[in-house]
């Protein structure tokens, strides 16, 4: 009898770390991984959720490779990041580097500039698209007082995924400060300060002290960027709806269009699914850039 | 001397960077506070302030109701991260099971999924459970979270194994040992996930956009959306304005006073996602 219990209290030791896990296992089970081979099977796919899905082998892949507008909308998007990207890192870097020292209310400059981060990316858009205004808005009327022209911002095709770029950075900007601001802290003082003694200019103790001891950061805040980036959708869908002229047309506006205008779950699938691969190709390729760099 | 001036330009400099990024919101909550055809011309000081923006955006949409629908979702959400979070990262820290290592990598490699794969499937699976146009849409597949997992594995990582026996010796369940003993322990780890969690639902605005039809269901920042980009607002600035001030200010106002908090957690997710 008592072997028994021993027996049961044993196999209740095992199966209880199963149990505590058990709701992330549903979890995972329902939400990632039946969603990920679920996808899969999508692409072979065409389906409005309402009628039967209807078997069309590869075609949602010879229709992606043709589908125009959808290259357009992945060259906007990499437009989009080519801007945003190198725009941020130089004015994070900037705002930090002159951050990092003994400054007063630095706290409170540290805490204007993460201000909008915390704020709903639909609040910042609204409020941009008034500033971007072309009769009204702040930019052009202080353009106009500095006595130079009106700028279409978000009218011109040629700007307005600039535009829309420019606003992410100030949008996100202050996060990129405070990783940086962690990274600058941990070059010892006494490295200036030999350099200092050595004769060494303000630039070049940021070139050869200041940037090669944050060069993790810099790699971490492209990565989120990037991985950020691509995922641009609101700003477009409130601003310009994709406009003008498919300007500022993001991958994933697209995506949202075709699935949820026109409920063409299959394409859409694979749409997600090419676009998903894409990015995590692109991660891959920036790992490897900079671990090659070292 | 020199040194001095540099001083000087520096704090110039930083004040023009810190007003760049201050001045555009207390633009923003001035001119919804301003006569609609004054508002082109607003600069710094109020024009003849009135909430006739306000009332009228009342009047067009139901502002407070979204408001109560985030509170409740970002609430459970956050709840359930912090509990289920823990859980997982307890027996990954904490418990031997088979198949532990693999689970943990596993919800590494889920980490580094990009969303836009389980989007469509996920909405189709709400479809067919027959959540679209209930809460629970939005609130259980937010339940769990791989970041927090890794965020609470590390934490109870720290605390020593002898606290969990003794624990155990004295009959507690491991339900008990995670919520009651080793809690207290952790509360750093649960701040910092609940206000990014907290954060993310309530400014969260593709899925509610994806799942949620019904006007009276939506949360606040897919109301103001829907609201900025539909003809309802009848391109009325200061009306969408008023209701984006609306959609920032519970923000703005725990940002204000939790701001340290805010500023820790941002960075440290960053730094270990």
């Amino acid at each position: 009898m008592p072997e028994k219990t021993k027996q049961n209290k044993s196999f209740r030791n095992r199966v209880k770390p199963y149990l505590v896990v058990s709701p992330y296992l549903v979890h995972l089970l329902l939400f990632i991984l039946f969603p990920v081979v679920f996808s899969i099977v999508l692409t072979f796919h065409k389906w409005n959720i309402i009628a039967p899905m209807e078997f069309i082998g590869v075609d949602n892949f010879v229709r992606l490779l043709e589908d125009r507008l959808f290259w357009k909308a992945l060259l906007n998007t990499f437009q989009f990041l080519l801007v945003h990207i190198p725009l941020q890192i130089i004015v994070a870097l900037a705002l930090a580097y002159f951050l990092n020292r003994q400054l007063f209310a630095r706290g409170f400059f540290r805490a204007s500039f993460f201000m909008p981060v915390v704020i709903s990316g639909v609040v910042v858009t609204v409020l941009w698209q008034q500033l971007y205004g072309l009769e009204t808005g702040l930019f052009n009327r202080i353009l106009i007082h500095l006595g130079f022209g009106r700028v279409e911002w978000i009218s011109d095709p040629g700007i307005a995924m600039i535009s829309i770029a420019i606003m992410a950075t100030w949008k996100n900007v202050g996060l990129y400060v405070i990783l940086f601001l962690v990274g600058l802290q941990s070059v010892p003082s006494s490295y200036y300060e030999a350099a200092e003694v050595e004769g060494a200019t303000a630039w070049q103790q940021f070139r050869y002290i200041t940037l090669p001891a944050i060069n993790p950061t810099v790699f971490m805040v492209v990565i989120l960027s990037t991985i950020g980036g691509f995922s641009l959708f609101i700003e477009p869908y409130i601003m310009t709806d994709g406009g003008p002229l498919n300007s500022t047309l993001s991958a994933m506006l697209y995506i949202y269009k075709q699935a949820f205008g026109y409920y063409h779950m299959g394409y859409s699938a694979t749409l997600g699914l090419f676009f998903a691969l894409l990015i995590m190709i692109v991660v891959v390729i920036q790992k490897y850039a900079v671990e090659a760099k070292e | 001397m020199k040194m001095k001036l540099n001083k000087i330009i520096l704090y110039i400099f930083l004040t023009a960077a810190a007003l760049s990024f201050l001045y555009p919101f207390y633009w923003m909550i001035l001119a919804s506070l301003t006569p609609e055809a004054e508002i082109g011309n607003l600069g710094l000081l109020p024009q003849g302030l009135t909430l006739d923006n306000y009332t009228q955006m009342f009047g067009k949409i139901p502002i407070w109701r979204s408001l109560l629908n985030s509170g409740i979702v970002a609430s459970l959400s956050t709840l359930g991260v912090i509990v289920f979070g823990s859980m997982t990262g307890y027996a990954l820290a904490k418990l031997y099971f088979k198949g532990r290592e693999f689970l943990f990598l596993f919800i590494i490699f889920t980490m580094t999924l990009p969303f836009q794969i389980t989007l469509i499937p996920n909405y189709i699976l709400m479809v067919k459970f027959g959540w679209v146009d209930t809460m629970a849409a939005l609130v259980i597949p937010a339940l769990n979270s791989a970041f927090a997992i890794l965020l609470f594995r590390q934490a109870f990582k720290s605390i020593p194994d002898d606290l969990i026996h003794a624990a155990r010796v004295d009959g507690c369940g491991e339900l008990r040992i995670i919520f009651q003993i080793l809690w207290p322990n952790i509360i750093p780890t649960i701040i910092t996930v609940g206000i990014i969690t907290f954060m993310n639902s309530w400014n969260d605005v593709l899925w509610p956009l994806i799942v949620i039809r019904e006007e009276q269901l939506m949360t606040m920042p897919q109301l103001v959306t829907l609201f900025a980009v539909g003809g309802r607002a009848e391109a009325q600035l200061g009306v969408k304005l008023a209701s984006a001030v609306l959609l920032a200010l519970p923000i703005i106002i725990a940002y204000s006073i939790f701001q340290k908090y805010f500023i820790q957690s941002m960075a440290s997710s960053g730094l270990k996602g």
